[in-house]
C-alpha cells in the first residue's frame, strides 16, 4: 500500500480492462465499424513470381452491378518511391505504380464497388495477363546471390581465435538447421476503412503501431504528417504482421481518394498469406566445439535468410551464441538472400525464434557427444559478463530459471541415453532450451491531464494486439499517480495521441510504462496548483540512454516432453514449461497468458507450421488455414510459465517486456525432447509426421498378438 | 438483374425477428455483421477453418461464414450479443474474463459461442474423437481432453487454449452445481 | 462469386425437377463444401436447391438388419447415433475425426460423399488443373504434393478424396442410394467413385442431376469390431494424411472376416482388398498382419515428395489391425 492507502496495482493479477467487451461481442475491430456511404475495395494480386503486367482487362469488371472503378498501375496516384520502413527504403510500399512484379501476391489492382458481394464478383472478372520472367525462390545459404545482412542491429561478433579454439576441442558439433518461411497467420485479417476530409487523411486500421504508420503513409502520400489520423483501438492479434504499413491501408487511402468516398479494404484469408509479410526461411550452420568435460571453447553461428530485393530486412538469428555461453572464441555471421519471395517482416521472436532453434539444437547435440546432461552443459558455460563485449549484464537470472523449472519439471530424474523410454507403442522423451532475448525501451510520449472530477486522462499512443497493453498501462499510471485504477481513463491507440512505440519488439508496455511514469512525475509537480485540469506532457526521448554500460536482456528456459510414435510419425507435446527472468511483472495473470501463448507458438513453429511454394511457379500453395496448420486446442497441453524473481535496473520500475520470448527457445527443447525420445536428431523444422515416421523394421514390432 | 437472386428472408436472432432483402450470396455471417450490425461474430478465415463466427443455429453450433442467410431463412439465431441475459454474464462469460481465456480477444465470441453448443452436445451424450466409446450409453466425464477435441474448431492464434479450457470446465462445472 | 438464384422445397420430385430444368442448377445441403467453393470462384451455379427439408433426415432400420441413413442427416447425428456406434463404430469415429464439431453439425451425409477434393491447386480457379478445367493440366504432379496419392492415380490428376466417412462406409460396403426424375437407383460404395483416368473431373457414377437419397449400410456383424484410425498434421481438425478402417472378426483363433479401406492415399476410398485375402482364413499373428500390410502397399507409387505415404499406410495397416486383434483376443479371454 501507498501512503494514501491505495493498494499498489503493479505487480497484481488483474483480469483485462476490456474483458467484458470481449466476452460480449462489444469490443470493436476496424471491420466491426460502420461507416456511412462505405465503398468496398477488393484487392487483386499477382500470380506470377517475377515478369510484368501485360494488361488488365477491366471491361467486363467494370459492367457488372455496383461496381465503381479498378484501380490499377495506369490510374492510380502516384506515391512516394523513396519511402522507407524500419529498415530503409521499402520499395514494397508503393503500390500500383509500375508493371513490375517481383513477388507472386504483390497487390496489382484494388476493385471498387458498394458492396464487398459485388467487388468480390468484379474482381473475380478482372482478366489480367502477364509477360512471366525468369524467377528464384530457391533459397539456401550458398546462393550466388547471398549477402551480408544489414549491420543496422550493430556488427556481428568475432572474438578469439576460433579456429584455433575448434581445432583444440575434445568434440565439434558442425550441423547445418533450416527454419521455413511462415505466416503469422493473427486471426483478424488485415483490414483498413480509409477516408479523406479537408485534406487530412484518416483510418481505421488493424496494426500493431498507427503513429509510427500514420509517418509511413505521410511520407507515402507525400502529405505532412499531421494531416494524417489513424486509429486502432481494438487488434485481433499481430504477432510482427501489423507492425508494418500494410496494402490494405495504402489501397484503402488511395481508393477513397480516388472515389471521394470512405473506402474499407478487409484482406480475405488468403490474401493475408500472399501479401502480408512472412517469417523468412533460414539455413543456419553451427559449430561448437567443447572440452571433454563440457566447457565451450568455441561458437560459430552462421545464419542466412531470405529476403526481397525490394526492401531491407534483417532476420537476426545470431544473438544466442553472443550471448547465452561463455567461451574464448565466439563468431557470428548474418547473410541475406534476395529472392522472388513475399517482403519478409518481424514475426513473434524474429531472428531468435529460429536462431534458438539452431543454437539450442547444437548445444543439445554437444551435450549428446560428450554424453553429459544438456542441463548441467549450459550451467557449466554460463558467462559473469557478456561474452562477446566484455560488459556486465544488468540483470541475468537465468541459472535460477534453469534451477527451478529442472526441479518443478523433475528433471534431476532423467536417464540422458536417447531412446530408452516407452509407454506401449509411444516413444517418450524431455528437452531443454534457453534464451536470452534482447529487452531495452524505444522513444514514447505520454500526456496526462488531472481532470476537474480528480481522474486522470492518459493518452500514449500504444496499442494492445492482446498483449494486455491497456489493462498493464492503467495500473502503471495508477502506481505513478498515487491513486486507484478506476481513476484513469487511458486512451491509446490513435496517431494523434503522437509518437510511441508500437506493440513490437517485446518493448511496447515498457516503452510506453516509461513515458507514462515520467510524465506521472511531471504531473505531481504541477499538481501543488489547485487549478484543473492541468496537464503534462514527456517525451522519453531525450531520456533514453542508447549506450548503457550493462547489456539488457531477458531470459527463459523452457522444458518439454514430447511423445512419439515412430509408426505414423506423430509427434505430441505432453508437457511444456517455462520459467522466465522477465524483470518485474506488472499483471501475472496476463504476463502469463503472454508467454504461454507465445510457448505454444513456438510448438506451433516446432510441428506444424511451414508455408509451402509451388517450386516451378513459386507461387505460395498453403494460403489457407487447411493448408497452413497452426497448433488447435487438441494439439495443446497443459502449459505452465512463470516467473523467477527478477527486477531490470536500467528502467525506473524494474520492467522489461515480455511479449516475444516466449516463442523462442520451445522449438528447440521440442527438438531437443524428440532426440531423447527417438534417437533421431531433426534439424529441419517443422518436425512433421514425413520426416519422424519409421520404416517398419526400425521401430520395435509390437509383441505378437497371436490369438490362436 | 432479374431479382431471383434476392431474397426476402425472416430471422430470428437473439429473440428478435429481423425481416431482411438480401443478396443470396451473402451468408449469414455478413448478414449479422453488416445487415444486422452485430458485429460480435468475427471473420477470421470466411471459409470454414478457424471457427471465429460460429454462433448458434436453432441450438447448435455451427459456422456462419459457410451458412448462406437465405438458407437460414426461419432459424432462430443466438450470436455472443445474445448470450449474457440482460446484461448479467453467463458463467463462461464470467471464466474467461477471470481466467483470461483470451488474448487479442478476436477468437473469443466463437470460442464462447462454441463452447456452450459443445457443452449442450456433451450433455445430449454426443462422443467425440477422444471418447472411449466402449458403453455408448454411459455419459462421459467432461476431461480436459474431451474439452480440447471438441473445441478444436476454434482457432486461437493468441494461443489462449489452455485457460480457454479452464474457463470451459470451471462454468461446465457451475452451471451443472446450479442445475 | 455469381449471383445465384435459391429455392427450397420439401419434395423429392420437385428438387429434381428445379435441378433439370434450370441449366446451372445444383443441390445444397449443408454448404460447407459447395459454398466453400462458391466463395473460391471453383463451383458458380446459377441456381440452388436446398434439399434440407426433404424428408430425408433419419435413420432408420433396413429390413435384413442394416442401417439406412438418410441422406441430409448431419454428420453429427450419425456420429452420435447409438446403433451406428454400436453395430458400425469405426463410421462413427471417422465421422468425429473429420472437420470440426460446427461443421459435423452442417454436414450432411450426401454431401460429405459429394466433396472435392483439397489439392490446393484444384481450390484456386488461377491454377491449372484438371480436376476443374480439364486438359488445362495437373499443377500438383511436379508441384506441391506432399499429401497427394500413392495409390491409382494418373498423370491427369494425382489428388486425394478428402472424406473420412466413406472410408469406413467403402470397408463396410455401403450402398448409395439415389432417385432420379426416371426413378430410383443403387450404387455400391465400391464403383460410387470413378477411377482417375483421363477425366479427374468426373468423379462419381451418379447419374446427372441425380439426388443422393440415402446410404445403405448393410448388415454386417463384422462391422462392430471396428476401428477408425487416422493420422494428420496436427491432432485434430485436419484433414487425414492416411486414414485406415479396419474391422476384425476371428473366430476360433482364424480369422473369418476383415475388412480394411485406406484413407488419403487415392482419388477414392482405398478398399485393401489384397491385404484382406492376405488374412483371410489364417490366424490374426502379427506375421500375418505385416504381410497384409506389406501386400496392399506393394502396389503403391510414391510420387517424388510423398514416399512417406507409403510407410504410413504400412504401419497404419499393420497398427490397426494388431489393436483389433488383441481386442478380440481380450474378449475371447476376458
Ligand atoms: C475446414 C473444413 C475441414 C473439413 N475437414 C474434414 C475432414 O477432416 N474430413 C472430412 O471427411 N471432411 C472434412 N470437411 C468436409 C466436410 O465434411 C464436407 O464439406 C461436408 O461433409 C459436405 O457436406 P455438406 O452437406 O455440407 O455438402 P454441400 O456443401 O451442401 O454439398 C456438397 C456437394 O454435394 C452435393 N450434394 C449434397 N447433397 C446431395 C444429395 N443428397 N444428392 C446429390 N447431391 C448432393 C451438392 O450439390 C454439392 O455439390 C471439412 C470441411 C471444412 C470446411
Ligand atoms: S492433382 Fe488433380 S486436383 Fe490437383 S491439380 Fe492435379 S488435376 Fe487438379
Ligand atoms: S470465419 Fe467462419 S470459420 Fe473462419
Ligand atoms: S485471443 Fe487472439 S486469437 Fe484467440
Amino acid at each position: 500500500m501507498n501512503p494514501d492507502g491505495i493498494t499498489a496495482a503493479v505487480g497484481e493479477s488483474r483480469p483485462r480492462v476490456e474483458g467484458r467487451l470481449k466476452v460480449t461481442g462489444s469490443a470493436h475491430y476496424v471491420a466491426d465499424l460502420p461507416m456511412p456511404n462505405l465503398a468496398h475495395g477488393w484487392m487483386v494480386t499477382a500470380t506470377v513470381s517475377h515478369g510484368r503486367i501485360r494488361d488488365i482487362d477491366a471491361t467486363d469488371a467494370l459492367a457488372m452491378p455496383g461496381v465503381l472503378g479498378v484501380l490499377d498501375h495506369r490510374n492510380a496516384r502516384r506515391l512516394n518511391p523513396d519511402v522507407a520502413h524500419h529498415f530503409g527504403p521499402d520499395r514494397s510500399l508503393p503500390m500500383l505504380q509500375h508493371e513490375v512484379i517481383e513477388y507472386a501476391g504483390r497487390p496489382i489492382a484494388l476493385v471498387v464497388a458498394e458492396t464487398p458481394e459485388q467487388a468480390r464478383a468484379a474482381a473475380a472478372a478482372l482478366r489480367v495477363t502477364y509477360d512471366a520472367e525468369p524467377h528464384d525462390i530457391e533459397f539456401s545459404m550458398n546462393h550466388p546471390a547471398v549477402r551480408p545482412a544489414s549491420t543496422l542491429f550493430g556488427p556481428e561478433a568475432d572474438t578469439g581465435d576460433l579456429e584455433a579454439e575448434l581445432a583444440a576441442s575434445a568434440v565439434v558439433v558442425d550441423e547445418v538447421y533450416h527454419t521455413p518461411e511462415e505466416s503469422h497467420s493473427a486471426l483478424e485479417p488485415h483490414v483498413a476503412t480509409a477516408w479523406w476530409e479537408d485534406g487530412h487523411l484518416h483510418a481505421l486500421d488493424s496494426n500493431q503501431g498507427p503513429f509510427g504508420i500514420s509517418q509511413v503513409m505521410a511520407s507515402l502520400f507525400l502529405i505532412d504528417p499531421e494531416r494524417v489520423h489513424i486509429r486502432a483501438e481494438h487488434v485481433g492479434g499481430g504477432f510482427g504482421a501489423k507492425t508494418v504499413c500494410g496494402a490494405q491501408i495504402i489501397l484503402a487511402a488511395m481508393a477513397a481518394e480516388h472515389f471521394q468516398r470512405p473506402v474499407r479494404v478487409a484482406l480475405t484469408r488468403r490474401q493475408v498469406f500472399l501479401a502480408t509479410g512472412s517469417r523468412p526461411p533460414t539455413e543456419q550452420r553451427v559449430r561448437i566445439g567443447a572440452d571433454a568435460d563440457g566447457r565451450l571453447r568455441a561458437v560459430h553461428h552462421h545464419a542466412a535468410f531470405a529476403l526481397s530485393p525490394l526492401a531491407e530486412y534483417i532476420e537476426w538469428c545470431t544473438e544466442q551464441a553472443r550471448t547465452l555461453y561463455a567461451a574464448p572464441a565466439i563468431r557470428t555471421e548474418l547473410s541475406a538472400v534476395p529472392l522472388n519471395l513475399l517482403p519478409p517482416c518481424s514475426m513473434r521472436g524474429p531472428g531468435a525464434a529460429p536462431g534458438s532453434f539452431a543454437f539450442e539444437s547444437a548445444v543439445d547435440e554437444v551435450a549428446e557427444r560428450l554424453q553429459i546432461d544438456p542441463l548441467q552443459l549450459r550451467l557449466l558455460n554460463q558467462p559473469v559478463v557478456s561474452p562477446v563485449s566484455g560488459r556486465p549484464f544488468s540483470t541475468r537470472r537465468l541459472v535460477q530459471c534453469f534451477q527451478e523449472g529442472a526441479r518443478r519439471f523433475g528433471w534431476a530424474q532423467r536417464d540422458h541415453r536417447p531412446r530408452v523410454r516407452r509407454e506401449g507403442n509411444l516413444l517418450v522423451g524431455t528437452g531443454v532450451a534457453a534464451v536470452a532475448f534482447i529487452a531495452g525501451v524505444f522513444p514514447s510520449a505520454a500526456t496526462i491531464t488531472a481532470e476537474a472530477d480528480g481522474t486522470f486522462s492518459v493518452r500514449v499512443g500504444a496499442t494492445d494486439i492482446g498483449t494486455g497493453a491497456r489493462t498493464a498501462l492503467i495500473a502503471v499510471a495508477a502506481d505513478a499517480l498515487g491513486v486507484g485504477t478506476e481513476r484513469i481513463h487511458l486512451h491509446i491507440g490513435d496517431s494523434d495521441i503522437g509518437p510511441a512505440a508500437g506493440a513490437g519488439g517485446s518493448r511496447g508496455t515498457t516503452s510506453c510504462a516509461f513515458a507514462i511514469i515520467e510524465t506521472a512525475k511531471a504531473l505531481r509537480e504541477k499538481l501543488v496548483d489547485p487549478a484543473r485540469p492541468v496537464t503534462a506532457s514527456v517525451d522519453t526521448t531525450p531520456l533514453i540512454n542508447w549506450q548503457p554500460d550493462e547489456e539488457r536482456y531477458t531470459y527463459s528456459a523452457v522444458f518439454a516432453e514430447v511423445t512419439v510414435d515412430p509408426a505414423t510419425g506423430e509427434v505430441r507435446v505432453r508437457r511444456l514449461l517455462g520459467m522466465f527472468a522477465v524483470g518485474r511483472v506488472i499483471n501475472p495473470l496476463l504476463a502469463r497468458s503472454q508467454l504461454i501463448g507465445g510457448m505454444i507458438g513456438g510448438l506451433s513453429m516446432a510441428l506444424h507450421e511451414e508455408s509451402v511454394r509451388d517450386p516451378i511457379t513459386g507461387r505460395l500453395v498453403t494460403a489457407d488455414f487447411a493448408g497452413y496448420h497452426i497448433s488447435a486446442h487438441a494439439d495443446v497441453p497443459n502449459v505452465e510459465a512463470d516467473f523467477v524473481v527478477d527486477y531490470e535496473p536500467q528502467d525506473p520500475s524494474g520492467f522489461n517486456g515480455l511479449g516475444e520470448i516466449g516463442n523462442a527457445g520451445t522449438a528447440a527443447a521440442i527438438a531437443n525432447a524428440v532426440w531423447h525420445a527417438t534417437g533421431t536428431r531433426h534439424r529441419t523444422l517443422p518436425i512433421s509426421l514425413g520426416r519422424v515416421i519409421e520404416p517398419a523394421a526400425a521401430h520395435d514390432h509390437p509383441g505378437a498378438v497371436s490369438v490362436a | 438483374m432479374s431479382d431471383d437472386t434476392r431474397s426476402e428472408i425472416a430471422l430470428r436472432v437473439n429473440d428478435e425477428t429481423f425481416r431482411l432483402a438480401v443478396d443470396n450470396r451473402r451468408t449469414l455471417l455478413d448478414a449479422l455483421r453488416e445487415d444486422l450490425n452485430l458485429t460480435g461474430a468475427k471473420k477470421g478465415c470466411d471459409h470454414g477453418q478457424c471457427g471465429a463466427c460460429t454462433v448458434l443455429v436453432d441450438g447448435q453450433r455451427v459456422v456462419s461464414c459457410l451458412t448462406l442467410a437465405v438458407a437460414a431463412d426461419g432459424a432462430a439465431v443466438t450470436t455472443i450479443e445474445g448470450l449474457a441475459d440482460d446484461g448479467e454474464l453467463r458463467p463462461i462469460q464470467e471464466a474467461f474474463i477471470r481466467l483470461d481465456g483470451f488474448q487479442c480477444g478476436f477468437c473469443t465470441p466463437g470460442q464462447i459461442c462454441s463452447a456452450v453448443g459443445m457443452l449442450a452436445e456433451h450433455a445430449a451424450g454426443w462422443p467425440s474423437a477422444v471418447t472411449r466409446d466402449d458403453s455408448p450409453q454411459r455419459a462421459q466425464e467432461l476431461t480436459e481432453e474431451e474439452v480440447r477435441e471438441r473445441m478444436s474448431g476454434n482457432l486461437c492464434r493468441c494461443s489462449a487454449y489452455p485457460s480457454i479450457v479452464r474457463a470451459i470446465l470451471e462454468a461446465s462445472a457451475r452451471e451443472a452445481v446450479a442445475g | 462469386m455469381r449471383a445465384f438464384a435459391y429455392q427450397r422445397t420439401t419434395q423429392i420430385r420437385d428438387a429434381l425437377n428445379l435441378v433439370a430444368q434450370h441449366d446451372g442448377a445444383r443441390f445444397l445441403a449443408g454448404g460447407t463444401n459447395i459454398v466453400d467453393l462458391m466463395k473460391a470462384g471453383v463451383e458458380s451455379p446459377a441456381r440452388l436447391v436446398d434439399i434440407r427439408s426433404l424428408a430425408l433426415g433419419e435413420i432408420a432400420e433396413a429390413p435384413d438388419g442394416g442401417l439406412v441413413l438418410g441422406a441430409t442427416v448431419t454428420n453429427s447425428s450419425v456420429a452420435a447415433d447409438a446403433q451406428v456406434r454400436l453395430r458400425y463404430p469405426a463410421l462413427s469415429q471417422a465421422i468425429l475425426a473429420g472437420a470440426s464439431g460446427q461443421l459435423r453439425n452442417m454436414a450432411t451425409v450426401g454431401g460429405n460423399l459429394l466433396q472435392r477434393t483439397r489439392c490446393a491447386y484444384f481450390s484456386d480457379p488461377s491454377e491449372a488443373c484438371n480436376k476443374r478445367v480439364p486438359g488445362s493440366g495437373c499443377s500438383a504432379i511436379n508441384g506441391a504434393h506432399h499429401n497427394h496419392a500413392i495409390l491409382d492415380w494418373t498423370s491427369h490428376c494425382v489428388a486425394t478424396h478428402p472424406s473420412d466417412m466413406a472410408v469406413p462406409l467403402t470397408a463396410f460396403d455401403a450402398v448409395v442410394r439415389y432417385e432420379t426424375l426416371h426413378g430410383p437407383g443403387e450404387i455400391p460404395l465400391a464403383e460410387f467413385y470413378l477411377p482417375v483416368g483421363d477425366r479427374p473431373d468426373r468423379e462419381t457414377a451418379l447419374p446427372d442431376g441425380a439426388l443422393i437419397t440415402a446410404v445403405v449400410l448393410p448388415a454386417a456383424a463384422v462391422a462392430g469390431r471396428s476401428r477408425y484410425r487416422k493420422v494428420r498434421e496436427r491432432a485434430s481438425y485436419a484433414f487425414a494424411t492416411v486414414s485406415v478402417a479396419a474391422a476384425l472378426d476371428v473366430q476360433h483363433g482364424l480369422v473369418r472376416d476383415v475388412r480394411i479401406a485406406l484413407g488419403g492415399v487415392a482419388s477414392r476410398p482405398w478398399r485393401a482388398r489384397l491385404a484382406e485375402s492376405a488374412l483371410c482364413g489364417g490366424p490374426a499373428t502379427a506375421e500375418r498382419i505385416s504381410v497384409a500390410a506389406e501386400v496392399e502397399i506393394a502396389a503403391a507409387k510414391p510420387l517424388r515428395d510423398n514416399a512417406y505415404k507409403v510407410t504410413l499406410a504400412r504401419n497404419l495397416i499393420e497398427a490397426v489391425l494388431t489393436e483389433l486383434a488383441a481386442d478380440s483376443g481380450e474378449e475371447r479371454n476376458g
